[in-house]
């Protein structure tokens, strides 16, 4: 299984895709164009800090809100290795995966974790922080085929035997 | 054991006799709605496919509304490339009629449909018995080409109305309050089902604002008995049921809730969560700088009924930007001939073309540093409707209304 180490950076509960990425951005031709803006209500210059390889880690409810799936693209483009979070909103749920945005489920590590600090990743196994292990639900296969390919276009192109 | 609405829907939709929570079934799909949040996105990702193809175009319907007329070079590129693909592909479209959701229930959801709108306020479809859920452009596409999804059978909560809304009440209300009482993700993943005597006195407009802000409790869909309130409503506008489903005596729901409507008090949910709701008169004395009264939730000819007749012979706070916004052309049309467009421009109202105005903070109406609007749309995230130092407070037709009269929150029969 494939095993990561990242730098966290911290959110709460009900983190809304208006704070992902707000409406005024939308209009933005690339993804490219609309980065520098996430997260930006809640914490203006985390877009700039965030490094390829970094983890959100976060509370109840992550991606609530609009069906804009700008919101999970975006948090791919800044290079998030993953999102943890106590749960996450159905639509975004759906919007990362087929974005290729790995998402984990996880109910305690958002009241034990400081931000700053890395914590280590075995996908569809345990999150390892501070000499504690997390345990980790494995995603249902269909699921993992589509984050491999990087998304359900991709994944769809494999199935049909077309190149990317 | 017996079946949910959502579970007999999905059981049609995918061909079998019995499906039950938790199961994942591939569906076909009886609609397909999108809006020009995102469909440009979607024409754009269509066209990188090695091998583009529709399903069946006329189960698409592809509706401007986000931001109609076009207030930019961007956004006029994007509703060309939308309105250009529409039409080069069959597709049913709309530009000027109103909001997805408005113009879905008055010209195309039919009980017992199982319908994606890549637009997360499609649950409001519920109202007339129809599965309606919300998806994003991938899952959107997938849909357009294959013709078929997959989905997770929910869970449902099952909520028992009994009683009548007192005066002064309305369905915003009711539903707001039952937000705060579940919570953001009280319903994630799940379908909100609504049924029992109570719902009989609820008019149309209140069932599609209820089924419609479900999704703020993080539902995937709400579905509501089909009575002869809303076969009258589908009757009068000329379509018949695809099937009407009740659910089983013996279903099996997640969680049974019983409501006596009696009980509801007007509400507002404060910023910046739709579920933290308040009895209003706790966010009395508010300065408010901007109302609006439209939106897929309260825009409709009853919500204009409310406040019109709450302004009549009233003014608007010289302080306060008034916005009203149909949320259809059909709405448009009946509130000129019932003359409460005059009532709401003789009062300082500004009166808009239907769309979704300032409810998703980006057509019209954005409000600025440190304002705070009242409004009958759906959501009061931070940054939602303007700056990311605005406050949103969400409430009814009636108590946006009366707030606009008085400069600060309050309902009407305080005035």
């Amino acid at each position: 299984m494939e095993k990561f180490t990242g730098k966290v950076w911290v959110m709460g509960d009900d983190i809304d895709t208006d704070i992902i990425l707000p409406t005024e951005y939308l209009v933005f031709k690339t993804i490219d164009e609309m980065k520098p803006y996430a997260f930006s209500p809640l914490r203006q210059d985390i877009a700039k800090e965030l490094k390829s390889g970094d983890i959100i880690v976060a509370g109840n409810n992550f991606g609530c809100g609009s069906s804009r799936e700008q919101a999970p693209e975006v948090v791919k483009a800044l290079g998030v290795k993953c999102v943890i979070a106590k749960s996450f909103a159905r639509i975004f749920f759906r919007n990362a995966i087929n974005n290729g945005l790995l998402l984990i489920e996880n109910p305690d590590l958002a009241d034990d974790i400081k931000e700053g600090d890395e914590i280590t990743v075995t996908i569809n196994e345990k999150i390892e922080y501070n000499g504690k292990e997390y345990p980790i639900v494995s995603l249902p296969d269909n699921l993992v085929e589509i984050l491999d390919a990087g998304g359900l276009v991709k994944a769809m192109r494999r199935r049909n035997g077309l190149s990317d | 054991m017996g079946m949910t609405i959502a579970e007999k829907i999905i059981a049609r939709a995918s061909g079998n006799e019995v499906v039950k929570a938790n199961d994942i079934c591939t569906v076909e799909l009886d609609l397909l709605m999108s809006n020009d949040g995102t469909s440009h996105i979607t024409v754009d990702k269509y066209n990188a496919l090695k091998n583009p193809h529709i399903a069946d175009p006329s189960k698409l319907v592809w509706i401007v509304d986000h931001n109609l007329p076009s207030d930019s070079v961007k956004t006029a590129a994007s509703h060309k490339k939308m309105r250009d693909f529409a039409r080069e592909n069959g597709i049913t479209y709309y530009e000027g009629e109103g909001v997805c959701h408005q113009v879905m229930m008055e010209k195309h959801v039919r009980p017992g449909q199982l319908i994606f709108g890549a637009d997360s306020h499609t649950c409001a479809y519920g109202a007339l018995g129809a599965f309606g859920t919300g998806v994003g452009n991938t899952d959107y596409l997938y849909a357009m080409v294959t013709g078929t999804s997959w989905v997770l059978v929910p869970e449902t909560l099952r909520f028992n109305l009994t009683g009548k809304l007192s005066e002064g009440v309305y369905a915003r209300d009711l539903i707001l309050t039952i937000i705060g009482k579940i919570s953001a993700n009280g319903a994630n993943y799940k379908a909100m089902e609504f049924g029992g005597e109570g719902l009989k006195s609820i008019d149309m407009a209140g069932r599609i604002s209820i089924c419609n802000l479900c999704v703020e409790a993080g539902a995937k869909t709400a579905l509501m008995e089909v009575d002869e309130v809303a076969m009258d409503y589908l009757k009068a506008h000329g379509r018949e049921p695809v099937q009407c489903f009740a659910p089983d005596a013996d279903a099996e729901y997640a969680h049974v809730y019983d409501i006596d409507l009696s009980t509801i008090k007007p509400i507002v949910a404060k910023p910046h969560f739709v579920d933290n709701v308040v009895p209003a008169e706790e966010a009395f004395g508010t300065h408010i700088d901007e109302a609006f009264l439209g939106s897929c939730n309260n825009g409709r000819i009853e919500d204009f009924r409310i406040g019109a007749e709450i302004l009549k012979g009233r003014k608007v706070n010289p302080d306060v930007r008034f916005l009203v916004v149909p949320a259809s052309r059909d709405v448009y049309r009946q509130a000129m001939k019932e003359g409460l467009l005059a009532i709401f421009m003789e009062a300082g109202a500004i009166v808009m073309n239907p769309n979704c105005s300032v409810c998703w903070g980006a057509c019209q109406g954005v409000i600025g540093e440190g304002e705070t609007l009242i409004s009958t749309g759906t959501r009061n995230f931070k940054g939602r409707c303007g700056h990311r130092e605005s406050f949103v407070y969400l409430a009814s037709a009636a108590t946006v209304t009366a707030s606009a009269i008085k400069g600060e929150i309050t309902t009407a029969d305080r005035l």
